[in-house]
């Protein structure tokens, strides 16, 4: 099963490398402020331009929240990003969707695309667990005593 | 396993329960109505509605009202209002970009 990828287009007035500059280079400068995901407003929201790079904000003490990274950097045509927030909107290194953003010349100005894809990512513990329990018990009971046993667990049953 | 998200935590938690388990994998074989979820089960109806109502919140199953019978079913991966946050996220963002980039645009105009 998958589902939709939300898409998102919009047209500006500039040519498509001072757009991809804009929204990389200068992304704390339009991200909206309400939408920071760490403790904190963020101060700037950094995109390191290079595959690999991370991609984050930071507040104004300079604390540090991960975002994802950067999988595909090809100026002016597009950037293709990990986005490692969960549903909780918290970075998890472990969960990965992604993020493509396009940009295509037109006339006048450029086309922005932006296409968030793997959204059945998130929701994929319950059917995690429907393919374990249909792959049999062993297998969710090593996996359930493994999280029982973790210190965490242990001091919220105590 | 590292890192293990909140959300398989809650659902490890609500699937430590043996009559939970049983009524996880009767849904997993697909949808029914509470009333025969309980018809098959060893505890009483109201019992049964509280344990859905465990598996419901750990995000594991789902439920539709079909006429006066609540139909359950495993979550189709929940992730309905992920997705409509992620639509308002992104749309007030690429608003927000547009505008940004058509305002710097128009300095870039007045510097040439």
């Amino acid at each position: 099963m998958t589902i939709a990828p939300v898409v998102k287009t919009v047209d500006v007035k500039c040519g498509p490398a001072r757009a991809f500059e804009l929204f990389t280079a200068r992304m704390g400068g339009w991200w909206p402020s309400s939408h920071h995901t760490g403790a904190t407003p963020f101060e700037e929201v950094v995109v390191e331009p290079k595959a690999g790079g991370r991609w984050f904000e930071r507040d104004a003490a300079g604390a540090e929240t991960q975002w994802g990274r950067v999988l595909t950097w090809s100026p002016p045509d597009g950037v293709l990003l990990a986005w490692q927030l969960n549903a909780d909107f918290k970075f998890d290194p472990d969960f990965e969707t992604e993020l493509e953003i396009t940009f295509e010349a037109l006339a006048l100005g450029t086309r922005v695309r932006l296409e968030h894809r793997d959204l059945e990512r998130f929701g994929e513990s319950a059917e995690r667990i429907a393919e374990m329990l249909r792959g049999g018990w062993p297998t969710i009971i090593g996996e359930f005593v493994t999280f029982a046993d973790q210190p965490q667990t242990q001091a919220q049953g105590a | 396993m590292a890192a293990v998200s909140r959300r398989a935590r809650d659902a490890f938690e609500a699937l430590g329960d043996p009559t939970r388990r049983s009524l996880f994998e009767r849904l997993a074989a697909g949808p029914m109505a509470v009333g025969d979820l309980a018809a098959g089960a060893a505890v009483s109806r109201p019992a049964v509605s509280q344990h859905l109502k465990v598996l419901e919140e750990a995000q594991l199953v789902t439920k539709t009202a079909v006429g006066a019978r609540h139909i359950y079913r495993i979550d189709p991966r929940g992730i309905g209002a992920v997705r409509d946050k992620l639509d308002a996220w992104h749309g007030t963002a690429m608003a927000a970009f547009q505008a940004f980039a058509d305002a710097e645009h128009e300095k870039d105009e007045v510097l040439k």
